[in-house]
């Protein structure tokens, strides 16, 4: 087995150091009766040439880019991500190191993400970031049982906006814990209608989506307002994080505490993950923060360096009492990220996100004048709802078997949104690929 | 790390078992930490303190301080109110390093029950009692 | 002694990224602007962030030379304890690599995703087969995550019987997300002290166990490297008070293909990814925290969940009793086709003989350093040994200074001051990657650090002097916290 460097004459001199005659005798603290005596069913192992046809026939079933033209973001999108990316992130320093507990011996994940830290901070406009989370949903979870712990307070309010399933990752998260989660219901106009909020006492937190979960750009200084007359904190949530090239940040609108999802910022769709939960605060909400922060500090000549710091909130130092229990995040993607927004630069990501909304802007007006009609009318970035004449699964199917996924149904997540489809378009979607969807749902 | 022998224990103040000391200054009692638990945590960066008014009785948690790598809760010797905090801590948690009985100082109590004084240990009593678990 | 592989190089210097670059260089192929502009009301838009402006090459210099400064499992021997830092097989990645993986959506309809959902239907099985479970959720991304996963699961269990425990059994051994992910769930941790043969007796769970509470948490083979040779009795106890065994798995590499956890009273175990199954730590993640439970909580588990139907695989949201969702999508899928391709290259009898030589390895370290550091518990270990400082504390040589002069041997040092329960603990844990060459240099390294600790102890307190930068002033970094640039 090419991992393992044992030849027979060492494991018997080793065996030998150690005092016992065979690898059994190594178990020997292991009870007789907790011992497997059969080997395990597992398929017989494969050479490095059986296993490459082997993923590659299963790879070979899936859907995707580009022999597929796939209109459909709703928290996971398609952008070009540089093969520099791909490549830097490939080197074995940063693959196959540990969270980087010696820093002498890991300044170069710690430089990274302290300036992963600072785009992410610049990006969202706030103060400080983690160095990550699992996505957005958990993300979105821990910054509101984060606002619990700063408020004191048992109740949070979140926008039916919020993308369905993040909602039901901080069910799962709630549940065991007392605290009520309450949802804002949405306007005709596709935006959180937070009149009610008035009506809600002992609120820690308002947590909305902007562009929502229905593509809409939500009117979040109006809502931090709203939240922070109830002396609640606002937390902005996003699952489309290059919208920040072109819209107004989080920060600059009120916002105490911004979450949600990193994907977009050159991280493979995967199949849902690896992804990147970003979290980001004001500064003075940096001791209840979750999860870790690396900083600037100096060596014994004085020199600049990194460290993990601010530990004691975390759980191998303050156990039961720790802001979170996560401890592996999700570094690398953390680190693509960086590199990604390192590459695209300050100039480049508000041309690439006016890209993205220009295109989607064409598909939007395009199906117009086909007839078709766009659900609401707020402005959107990249995605918006389109509402179909009742029997569009059957195109829908039809389109797929032409290999186009005309966006996502969006009926099992709003039952009230019959025939209605959230359509994505990124910069990866041509004119002439838009038209040709276009023309398909015509006929 | 220091000898036993190298501590700085003051006669003049009294010792609790958690290593929180106090010392009677006027009617007013001034907590803070000493010696032994300052030179165990290491180098002192963030000392969370109660609020002016908030009152506790004695044993009960009052105050956090954390080193690079540890945490520790620090219990009131003495109940009563909270009279004063040394905001100095804020700036430069590190005075507690420096200057555990004077600079470093915690809170000051307006004690409910004085003679609570008297339930904690000399500093002989405390060099005994490190001796001991040594 | 061979020359030690520690060495001088040229480390070169390299600035922050908003310290370099020039306005209006980009790093990016912008895609041809083939629509029309159609700008947004100004209320709403920004000029852009402050990111600075950099060419491909200011980037990719930028990176590698950060790379450099960053020491990884194909640099060197990197025997973290309790962290299972064995060798990553590339093979992996590449599958991983995959366009038909990486580029996948993961709201795909289920005909469209055959392929990902055949490997995480094969994969849980898998995973059963090894811990000897009988169902498995992937959606958990990391073990803290997988920790609280199966504390939602006895939670959910538990309310289905319509009753509320409030305490949970942890040893003092464990890691510290063990208390942290069950406080999380709303249960307070109960401590236990283990014995001093360093493992839980089955008389102090039977002091504590009750009817509040609702299960164990426990760590097997636990943190000082010794198999809890007491679990069968300990679960028997925790069972008769209809209590669940949770097992940390984060030291299954000890016995893949030697003890099946479910087989031996387990109820629930989660497995790191990132650790027995070879998938890199990438820094500090991403991992991948799958848990597998016995029958009687697979109706409480994740949904959706993969199930196969007239040979067609699906994906199934119907169980009313599930704990529902803990991630927005499936999970870390990414990590799960390294593992997934691992155990197909291990194939059964590779992944027991990794166990064993995990063992043989932890085993011979043990041995021939025991002479040389204090060996916290000396009897048989499994995957890892835990040293304390006890020796050089008298040269005023604690753990930290022999930690800090190992990189100056071109070794990583081994976990620090965890398990608590040993004082100035050094957890060594090499993985069965490591020949016996690196296994000799490795303790022939810390054989010669415990000379100068006697000799030339200031040597340690300096350490390390051959890295990229000296040791941190890490309370600065605390006491006035600059935390982004």
């Amino acid at each position: 087995m090419l991992y393992l460097p044992h030849t027979s004459e060492e494991i018997a001199s080793m065996l030998k150091v150690v005092g016992v005659d065979d690898l059994d005798g190594l178990f020997s603290t292991v009870p007789e009766d907790c011992r497997l005596r059969d080997n395990l069913n597992l398929p017989e192992a494969l050479s490095e040439w059986e296993l490459n046809d082997h993923m590659a026939s299963i790879s070979g079933s899936m859907a995707v880019s580009p022999e597929y033209k796939v209109f459909m973001g709703a928290g996971s999108y398609e952008h070009f991500i540089p093969a520099s990316v791909s490549y830097l992130l490939g080197r074995s320093e940063f693959v196959t190191s540990y969270t980087p507990y010696q820093p002498e011996m890991s300044q170069g994940t710690l430089q990274a993400i302290y300036e992963y830290q600072t785009l992410v901070a610049r990006l969202l406009g706030m103060e400080i970031a983690t160095a990550s989370h699992y996505d957005g949903a958990t993300a979105l979870a821990e910054s509101l049982l984060m606002a619990v712990r700063i408020t004191k307070k048992r109740k949070v309010a979140i926008s039916s906006l919020i993308h369905p399933l993040y909602r039901r990752v901080v069910q799962t998260y709630f549940n065991p814990t007392g605290y009520e989660v309450l949802e804002l219901k949405y306007l005709k106009n596709g935006m959180t209608d937070f009149t009610k909020l008035d009506e809600m006492d002992d609120l820690a937190a308002v947590a909305v989506q902007s562009p929502n979960f229905l593509g809409c750009i939500e009117n979040l200084q109006a809502i931090g307002e709203r939240a922070h007359a109830k002396k609640a904190l606002f937390i902005s949530s996003f699952t489309e994080a290059l919208a920040y090239g072109y819209l107004k940040n989080p920060g600059s609108q009120g916002a105490d505490i911004v979450c949600g999802e990193g994907q977009s910022l050159g991280i493979p769709q995967a199949f849902g993950g690896p992804a990147l939960g970003i979290l980001a605060s004001r500064k003075e909400y940096m001791r209840s923060l979750p999860g870790r922060l690396v900083g600037q500090t100096k060596d014994l000549d004085g020199k600049r360096g990194f460290v993990l710091t601010l530990a004691t909130r975390e759980q191998h130092i303050r156990r039961e009492k720790a802001t979170s229990n996560i401890c592996t995040n999700n570094s690398l993607c953390a680190l693509a990220a960086a590199m990604y927004m390192a590459s695209v630069g300050g100039t480049g990501i508000r041309e690439l996100a006016r890209l993205n909304h220009d295109k989607a802007e064409y598909l939007k007006k395009e199906l117009k004048k086909a007839g078709f009609k766009i659900s609401f009318d707020s402005p959107t970035f990249n995605e918006f709802v389109v509402e179909f004449p009742p029997d569009f699964e059957v195109t829908y199917k039809r389109l797929l078997e032409r290999k186009i996924i005309a966006g996502l149904f969006l009926a099992p997540y709003y039952p009230e949104l019959a025939n209605h489809y959230l359509l994505c378009v990124t910069e990866t979607k041509s004119m002439d690929e838009m038209d040709e969807l276009v023309s398909k749902l015509r006929n | 790390m220091k000898e036993i022998s190298e501590l700085n224990l003051p006669d003049d103040i009294r010792y609790a078992e958690d290593h929180e000391w106090a010392r009677l200054e006027g009617d007013r009692i001034r907590v803070g930490l000493d010696d032994y638990a300052q030179d165990q945590l290491g180098d002192i960066v963030f000392v969370e303190l109660p609020q002016i008014g908030d009152t506790f009785e004695k044993g009960k948690e009052f105050a956090t301080v954390e080193s690079v790598k540890a945490v520790v809760e620090c219990y009131l010797p003495v109940g009563g109110e909270i009279i004063a905090v040394n905001t100095a801590l804020e700036e430069s948690p590190e005075l507690v390093n420096k200057s555990p009985y004077n600079d470093g100082w915690f809170v000051d109590v307006n004690p409910s029950d004085p003679s609570e004084m008297d339930d904690l240990m000399t500093n002989a009593e405390c060099l005994e009692k490190l001796k001991g678990a040594d | 002694m061979k020359e030690s592989l520690g060495t001088t190089g040229l480390i070169l210097n390299e600035p922050l990224l908003w310290e370099k670059g020039k306005k209006g260089r980009c790093g990016f192929s912008i895609p041809r602007r083939d629509v029309e502009s159609c700008p947004l009301d100004e209320d709403l838009t920004c000029e852009g962030p402050d990111f600075p402006d950099l060419s491909e090459v200011d980037v990719v210099r930028h990176y590698t030379r950060l790379s450099q400064w960053n020491f990884g499992v194909d640099s060197g021997m990197y025997p973290l304890g309790s962290c299972t830092m064995k060798y990553s097989p590339k093979t992996n990645e590449k599958q991983a690599g995959l366009s038909g993986f990486s580029g996948a959506h993961p709201l795909l309809p289920a005909n469209l995703s055959q392929g990902a959902l055949k490997i995480m239907f094969e994969f849980e099985q898998y995973l059963a087969e090894i811990t000897g479970m009988d169902a498995t959720t992937l959606q958990p991304a990391a073990g803290a995550h997988g920790e609280l996963t199966g504390m939602l699961l006895i939670y959910a269990f538990h309310k289905s019987k319509g009753v509320r425990r409030s305490k949970i059994i942890i040893p003092d051994t464990a890691h510290g997300t063990n208390p942290a992910s069950v406080t999380l769930c709303g249960y307070r941790p109960v401590s236990v002290r283990s014995n001093e043969q360093g493992i839980l007796s089955a008389e102090a769970i039977a002091d504590v166990m009750d009817d509040d509470t609702a299960g164990i948490m426990v760590t097997n083979p636990n943190t000082l490297g010794l198999f809890e040779e007491n679990i069968q009795k300990i679960a028997e106890i925790v069972h008769s008070k209809d209590g669940l065994v949770y097992c940390d798995g984060a030291n299954m590499n000890a016995v893949m293909g030697i003890v099946q956890m479910g087989k031996i009273g387990v109820d629930i175990i989660h497995l790191n990814l990132h650790k027995t199954f070879s998938t890199p730590h990438g820094g500090g993640g991403p991992g991948s925290g799958p848990v597998c439970v016995k029958r009687h909580l697979e109706s409480f588990l994740p949904v959706p969940r993969v199930i196969q139907e007239n040979g067609r695989f699906i994906l199934a949201e119907n169980y009313p009793e599930s704990i529902d969702k803990v991630s927005a999508f499936h999970g870390n899928f990414g990590v799960m086709i390294k593992a997934y391709s691992y155990i197909r290259s291990m194939g059964p009898k590779n992944l027991k003989k990794a166990s064993q030589l995990a063992v043989l390895n932890a085993n011979y370290i043990k041995e021939r350093l025991k002479r040389t550091l204090h060996l916290a518990f000396d009897r048989p270990c499994m995957h890892e040994c835990v040293f304390s400082d006890k020796y050089q504390v008298a040269h005023k040589v604690m753990t930290l200074d022999m930690a800090k002069r190992l990189m100056d041997y071109g070794f990583h040092p081994p976990t620090i001051y965890f398990p608590l329960v040993v004082n100035g603990a050094i957890m060594i844990e090499p993985t069965e990657t490591e020949s016996k060459e690196d296994l000799d240099q490795y303790i022939e390294a810390f054989k010669a650090i415990v000379n100068e600790a006697r000799e030339n102890p200031d040597l340690l307190h300096e350490a390390p002097k051959s890295c990229k930068v000296k040791r941190l002033d890490e309370a600065a970094a605390a006491r006035k916290p600059c935390l982004a640039g």
